[in-house]
């Protein structure tokens, strides 16, 4: 190092140190967040979950006031979703919140170690500066998984139709001749395996790399660096077919009978998009601190443009999806858009629309310029429309399928969404505290810290 | 690039140095009209001082085009010359022309862009540019002074550039 002692990164070492006072913030907000939750479940169980909170949420007052004089009606449309509807309780919202949350946040943690394996496998060095954001997130997996796994285990006929019961009994006055012929793969054991197979895959192959890297920073070399571009290759391959299993399973399935062959990508774009927001974020709030002033407008531009692109990237397969749909005009599958859009007494309408606007329209004319992208404020209005906007992606994915016209934005679903999010901040600010916020070691890194474009 | 224009070309056989020159020779008061390389070097346009691109206003207008003629052409002919029923559709169903709106915006842009670059940097067929110095496609890195559009003389420009780490310095 002492050769170029010019170019070398030894003093850009730097820790984030995660405060009482930060920490008390994030349990205040986890707090707020569990007794909006603790309220809303009040207020469900009271039958008071349609009328009040739909109009507190104030998109869809219209359609809130009529949801319990219709509540017998259901359009033909919608009639293959009879079978959500006949078992409708209302804790079935709580459980439907959980998995649009744990689905989610998860999303967010494994994106982190996609980006981290990109960057390993494509040997990017402009990253390199920045990396030890995206992979931290992980760390969540450690709680997610497992909640994933046990409202599955515990819940999963709430929020499944292929797990009702008799379904797949030939003979049952429920017997469904299409689920049963899905039964090889849509089955409990199968599910679990998966779910728990993968998720380990994930949460091993990231503690490999991450500790790895953690070595790096001791005893530098680019042995290390070859070693985790070997992990991260292994991950990505791994993450391909997962990732597009997942979002089978997790999400499409919800709507048993109806599939997409675009999904796979529908919801890695969402998931992904969804991660480069969250990693800009987390580098402003860093750099408001004082942190990481070596990321400079620069990195930020190549974040932006990230965000850009992936938003735009989303919104292309959203729309493909829909256009085939719309085209081929078939009955089987343009249901999913009708529920989404006509159906359930048109309550998820406002959102569909919200969704895209805040999606596609309003990030791609915020970070359009070269500007916008290497300014700060522009940035963070883009990452959180395109985190508010994916979270609604995700409830308009999830909520029709599993609650049909009993669903709302409620303080059930603000507080659920509070907690998930402080959980998630805990725990990535505990996991960045753990290392230096800069890779020192990282062979690439003279390269990102003269970075210019 | 005509003959009649007094052009002063400081040889420079590194690119850290070309770039500081850049900024030594700016600091004298001396107008930089281009610096040649034989690859891209961060950092020497906002050393130079360019301008930025008005391209990207051209690729707007050039994308509106094309938007205007797809969807004027599709709904031409999907809506009064010829209404045809497709998939059961309105015949002014917007979603299905997306695309093809999509590619002809695309198209007009990127052919639009490509004509203008190639006209604004008087790149076109039969056009032979020489080069000022025909080694700054191989390792040599040239500046090059305009001298009308310098106050300063020739021999002081010389002067500058020679400080400031010129291998040498050639009038053409």
């Amino acid at each position: 190092m002492a050769g170029h002692s010019h170019f070398s990164p030894a003093n850009v070492e730097e820790h984030f140190e995660f405060t009482s006072e930060g920490k008390r913030r994030v349990i205040i907000a986890f707090i707020v967040g569990l007794v909006a939750t603790i309220i809303g479940i009040y207020l469900l169980s009271k039958g008071e979950s349609g009328g009040h909170e739909i109009a507190a949420a104030g998109h869809e007052a219209a359609g809130a006031g009529h949801e319990a004089a219709q509540a017998h009606v259901s359009g033909g449309a919608v009639s293959h979703q009879a079978g959500a509807e006949e078992h409708y309780d209302w804790t079935n919202r709580i459980w439907a919140n959980v998995w649009l949350n744990a689905v989610f946040f998860t999303g967010i943690a494994v994106v982190g170690m996609f980006f981290v394996s990109l960057q390993y496998l494509t040997k990017s060095g402009w990253s390199s500066v920045m990396k030890r954001v995206p992979e931290a997130f992980p760390k969540f997996l450690f709680v997610s998984i497992p909640i994933l796994a046990l409202v599955f285990f515990f819940k999963g006929d709430v929020i499944f139709h292929w797990m009702h019961h008799g379904v797949t009994e030939v003979g049952n006055a429920n017997y469904d001749k299409i689920i049963a012929g899905k039964s090889g793969y849509l089955n409990k054991n199968f599910f679990l395996i998966r779910l728990l197979g993968f998720g380990a895959i994930w949460i091993i192959l990231w503690n490999m790399l991450r500790k790895k890297s953690l070595e790096e920073d001791l005893i530098g070399g680019t042995d290390l660096f070859t070693q985790k571009v070997k992990i991260g290759t292994a991950f990505i391959v791994v993450f391909g077919a997962s990732s597009s299993i997942f979002a089978w399973d997790w999400v499409m399935s919800i709507d048993t009978h109806w599939f997409s062959t675009m999904f796979g990508w529908y919801m890695f774009a969402s998931w992904h998009v969804t991660t480069y927001a969250v990693i800009v974020l987390a580098i402003l709030y860093l750099k408001d601190k004082g942190l990481m002033a070596y990321v400079n407008e620069n990195h930020l531009h190549d974040l932006g443009k990230f965000m850009f692109a992936f938003s735009i990237f989303w919104s292309y397969v959203w729309f493909e999806q829909f256009l085939l749909i719309y085209y081929a005009n078939l009955p089987e599958e343009s249901i999913y858009f009708l529920e989404r859009w006509e159906g359930h007494d048109k309550i998820y309408k406002a959102s569909e629309v919200l969704m895209v606007l805040l999606n596609f329209l309003l990030p791609f004319l915020v970070l359009m310029t070269r500007d916008a992208k290497r300014t700060r404020i522009f940035l963070k209005i883009a990452a959180f429309l395109i985190i508010a906007g994916h979270y609604i992606d995700f409830y308009q994915m999830i909520m029709p399928g599993v609650l049909g016209k009993h669903g709302g934005y409620g303080l059930v679903e603000f507080g659920m969404v509070t907690v998930f999010a402080s959980a998630f901040i805990y725990m990535i600010s505990a996991e960045l505290t753990k290392a230096s916020l800069v890779a020192k070691n990282h062979p690439f890194l003279p390269e990102a810290l003269h970075h210019d474009i | 690039m005509s003959s009649t224009t007094n052009y002063i070309l400081g040889v420079f056989d590194d690119e850290d140095e070309v770039l500081h020159a850049v900024s030594e020779v700016k600091s004298k008061g001396i107008k930089i009209d281009e610096v040649y390389t034989p690859f891209p070097i961060h950092g020497l346009d906002t050393a130079i001082g360019h301008e930025r691109t008005r391209l990207p206003i051209a690729a707007f207008m050039f994308g509106t085009l094309g938007m205007i003629c797809a969807l004027s052409l599709i709904s031409y002919t999907m809506v009064f010359d010829w209404p045809m029923i497709i998939g059961g559709k309105d015949f002014f169903a917007l979603p299905n022309w997306i695309p093809v709106t999509f590619e002809g915006t695309v198209l007009f842009t990127a052919f639009g862009l490509v004509i203008t670059f190639c006209i604004s940097n008087n790149l076109f067929p039969g056009n032979n540019v020489e080069p000022l110095d025909l080694r700054i496609t191989d390792d040599k890195f040239v500046m090059a002074i305009n001298l009308d559009k310098n106050k300063l003389g020739q021999d002081e420009i010389t002067k500058a550039l020679k400080s400031s780490g010129a291998i040498e310095v050639n009038v053409k």
